[in-house]
């Protein structure tokens, strides 16, 4: 493009500073111990976040081999409602949040081309605030597991009627990784923020980072209030105060109100990103520019907004004047646009395109048709009279599957096939990826479709058994078999991660032909990430390369060596 | 910019245009895929009506909320069919051919104001729909001509602090869950309550004043159509009106986790004719009022034995 010019820039180029022996690098396992590198932290998070997807994965399907068929008894009720708060709680709070913020660890400083992350100590607490919280609570294992649900309502979750450490456990779950998410939080939004390349501007700016950057604000804004509400529950039930207990003067319904306040935000802090992965990935398998940046851009910040004004829509049964029924389903209603915009953009981008079947591209294609079920069912949800009836079903279970399986977790998978070349230098295998993700896609809506109908006859949520009479056994049944589908499809791709970090093709610097800096650099990136940091001119700069060294013909990084690095 | 630029493949083992999977199975699998999602979306409702719906027939606000959920299902079916079938379409039609770059559209301003408006404008359709419904739903009308009136002797309770719209009779009954049961009692005297199974008149607006003694529990009969939580600390209200002609026993259970056997905190309703009704009601503040006298005269007795 500006051939010339770069060449004249290249010969003022300032020196950098160069770490090579400060310090002596750690090795073996100490390495991982003491690494503040974003790279590792965000390897870390995969890690383990992955680890408890395996064990909240095993939970759900212990409950679906009990719900299998009418009068089973496999499990005992304790089990079934420790099982139910264990997956509930082990999905949200220690697999897709921090996933995400896993991945947005090791892709965000590569994405805005910046060296690490701004706090890079604080960086590292965050995970291991994480993980310890993780173990505090699985730790309850091994006494008394929390079986009130994951949404934890007193008076059930008070001690007068859920005694034992489990409780305890949980609330320190949520303590530890919400300090974890918040400090990750104020990390990612200095960083972005702050440390962005030289020409990055916000209408530059990859849609993946904008979405962890309203991802950061939702959480610093949201977790507050379910910090407050655990503390109350704890000196409720340990220090003799009354918050949530009526006979001391106390409201149960203070707790929903706290909880939701954070439970509703923390949906879209589960999905945004998700969103954001996937607005980098279809644009990529597309070999066409995203359709509508900024509206994609713009509605996620609506989307934020609004998802701050819709928390008592889990509360159309509680006792609630009318007046606030309406205002919440209206403000429930109006999320839908900002997200069908998302939608719409997303097939406008594959529209036209000249589509790369890459299974990357399989899982992205799947999240917008999968959301689309989820958001209509959450249409309906909102219709307030009709949550009436629905409120508290399988219909409920069915839906949050969508949104959050469907939405989440197929995004994640996305970014996982999408980004894991540059992670590891390997590709990972086509094939079993493929396979993979037939086996999910089909097992998802075996598994989750039917529990549609199964809410629809009048089956309530977190039951460990149902009556025969009731007609929903082959329901019950199908998901149940659509569950072990879904989770062998989940294994071929634990195998696939395996097998090619061992055995997969090398992967080069840009094997997808990305838009974005990450690919700039080498696979796996070196400690500092880039040597130089090419100047940003539009939202897609690895284009713009491709296309500066297709006219010039010469090597790639003489194009990019002319701009100093604006942050080391 | 062309795609499969040289610089790219050169320097990585990366995509190549010439090696990509195009074959026909893979489309196939696609389409029908595609097509049996639409088929027994398009077919089964008619087979499996009652599967797709809720549950109805045992009150108007189940029917009402019954229609109103069909309607949103059917503008959902319309969407659904109009993502997945551009998403579908899309992938098949729009695969990547050798030597052919695709134009480098980033948006369309019309196109995307048209979108945000056509989504806008069926969520009022929604909300106007739900508000016309909702009196309806939420409102309980008078008793029938054939229900339980406010002249039989037996009822003179039967109060109405807080009458229905219409004006006319209602029976209340108040309802408490209690860890793992349900309590209902009636109104007047003597003392009339039963647990379990609830038994009502037919044609007859029951208002159900819901409060729960130890945890939140979640009163719902499907057929009768909205759920209401109890909750320790507050009263919450429903109704329902079970039509002439429709007698039977509707069944339901507990809707909010509320401990270990949450599953099995089953709930019955007995619709009956007004007359069986009172005849039910007579037998039962008889049986009461005996278990009660028997009760105090053991108490005494056993103080008795106890004093010596």
């Amino acid at each position: 493009m500006e051939a010339g010019s770069a060449a004249e820039r290249r010969t003022a180029a300032r020196p950098e500073i160069v770490l090579h022996g400060l310090r002596q690098p750690q090795r073996g396992w100490l390495r991982w111990l003491t690494t503040t590198d974003h790279k590792r932290i965000g390897i870390l998070y995969l890690f383990a976040t992955f680890l408890f997807f395996i064990l909240g994965g095993v939970e759900a399907l212990i409950m679906r081999l009990q719900l299998a068929h009418a009068d089973n008894t496999l499990v005992s009720p304790e089990t079934y409602n420790g099982l139910v708060t264990m997956h509930g709680t082990t999905m949200v709070f220690l697999f897709v949040v921090p996933v995400l913020a896993g991945f947005g660890n090791y892709m965000v400083p590569l994405l805005i081309g910046a060296r690490d992350m701004a706090f890079p100590k604080l960086n590292a607490l965050s995970f291991w605030l994480l993980l310890f919280g993780g173990i505090a609570f699985y730790a309850s294992v091994f006494f008394e597991p929390p079986q009130a649900g994951w949404t934890m309502y007193p008076p059930l979750s008070d001690d007068a009627f859920t005694g034992g450490g489990g409780v305890d456990a949980w609330i320190f779950l949520i303590h530890l990784t919400g300090l974890s998410s918040i400090i990750g939080a104020i990390n990612f939004i200095a960083t972005i923020h702050n440390m962005r390349a030289r020409g990055m501007s916000w209408g530059r700016m990859p849609l993946f980072v904008w979405t962890i950057l309203v991802y950061s604000y939702l959480l610093v804004v949201a977790l507050p209030s379910i910090a407050a509400g655990v503390t109350m529950l704890l000196t409720d039930r340990h220090f003799g105060t009354g918050f949530f207990d009526p006979a001391a003067g106390g409201d149960p319904l203070l707790w929903q109100h706290l909880f939701w306040f954070f439970g509703h935000p923390e949906v879209y802090i589960m999905v945004l990103p998700a969103f954001g992965m996937i607005s980098e990935i279809l644009p990529v398998f597309a070999r066409k520019p995203i359709f509508g940046y900024k509206a994609i851009a713009a509605s996620t910040v609506a989307i934020a907004f609004l998802g701050l004004l819709v928390w008592a829509h889990h509360m159309f049964t509680t006792p609630t004047p009318t007046v606030v029924l309406a205002f919440f389903m209206l403000a429930s209603f109006t999320i839908a646009v900002p997200t069908g915009i998302k939608i719409f953009n997303w097939i406008a981008t594959l529209w036209r395109g000249q589509i790369v079947m890459k299974t990357p591209l399989y899982f992205a294609a799947a999240l917008p048709a999968l959301f689309t079920i989820g958001g209509i069912s959450g249409v309906m949800l909102a219709i307030f009279p009709v949550d009436w009836y629905l409120h508290d079903t399988y219909f409920v279970v069915a839906h949050f599957h969508f949104v959050l399986f469907g939405g989440s977790v197929f995004g994640i998978f996305a970014g996982l096939y999408y980004w894991f070349p540059k992670m590891s230098g390997r590709m990972m295998s086509e094939a079993l990826g493929k396979l993979s993700f037939w086996l999910m896609f089909v097992g998802f809506l075996a598994t989750f479709l039917v529990q549609h109908s199964a809410g629809l006859e009048g089956m309530p949520r977190r039951i460990y058994d149902y009556d025969e009479e009731l007609g929903v056994e082959v329901f019950n049944l199908i998901s149940t078999i659509g569950a072990f589908i879904l989770g062998v499809g989940v294994l071929v791709t634990l195998v696939n991660v395996l097998w090619s970090l061992k055995n997969g093709r090398r992967a080069g610097n840009d094997p997808w032909q990305g838009n974005t800096l990450e690919w700039f650099t080498s696979s796996p990136p070196p400690p500092n990430n880039f040597d130089v940091v090419p100047r940003v001119r539009s939202v897609e700069p690895m284009k713009d390369i491709r296309r500066e060294v297709a006219a010039s013909a010469k090597p790639v990084e003489t194009i990019a060596q002319p701009v100093a690095p604006r942050s080391l | 910019m062309p795609s499969g630029t040289k610089w790219s493949t050169s320097r990585s083992h990366g995509y190549d245009p010439a090696a990509l999977p195009t074959g026909t199975p893979r489309r196939l699998l696609v389409t029908a895929l595609g097509a049996v999602v639409i088929a027994s979306l398009v077919w089964a409702p008619s087979a499996f009506a009652d599967a797709f719906t809720p549950e109805s027939g045992g009150s108007q606000n189940a029917d009402d909320i019954d229609t109103l959920y069909k309607l949103t299902l059917y503008i959902g079916i319309v969407i659904f069919l109009l993502v997945w079938g551009t998403l579908i379409w899309s992938l098949v039609k729009y695969r990547a051919k050798r030597g052919v770059t695709a134009d480098q559209i980033r948006g369309n301003t019309p196109l995307e104001i048209g979108w945000t408006v056509g989504a806008a404008s069926i969520l009022v359709v929604l909300t106007v729909v739900t508000f016309l419904y909702l009196d309806d739903i939420e409102n309980p009308p008078a008793s029938g001509p054939n229900g339980l009136t406010a002249s039989q002797a037996q009822f003179a309770s039967v109060d109405q602090p807080d009458p229905p719209r219409d004006g006319g009779p209602v029976l209340r009954i108040h309802v408490n869950g209690q860890q793992y049961i349900w309590r209902y009692d009636y109104p007047g005297n003597p003392q009339l309550f039963s647990y379990h199974k609830m038994v009502v008149p037919t044609d007859t607006t029951v208002i159900l004043e819901i409060e729960a003694s130890d945890v939140i529990h979640s009163w719902w009969i499907p057929k009768f159509g909205p759920k209401a939580d109890a909750v320790p600390g507050y009263t919450n209200e429903s109704w329902f009106k079970v039509p002439g002609g429709r007698e039977g026993t509707y069944r339901g259970q507990c809707a909010e986790l509320c401990g270990l056997n949450h599953a099995d905190m089953r709930a019955e309703v007995q619709a009956v004719t007004p007359d069986e009704f009172q005849t039910w009601a007579r037998r039962k503040r008889a049986q009461i009022q005996a278990a009660g006298e028997l009760l105090a005269e053991q108490r005494k007795r056993g103080e008795g034995v106890e004093g010596q």
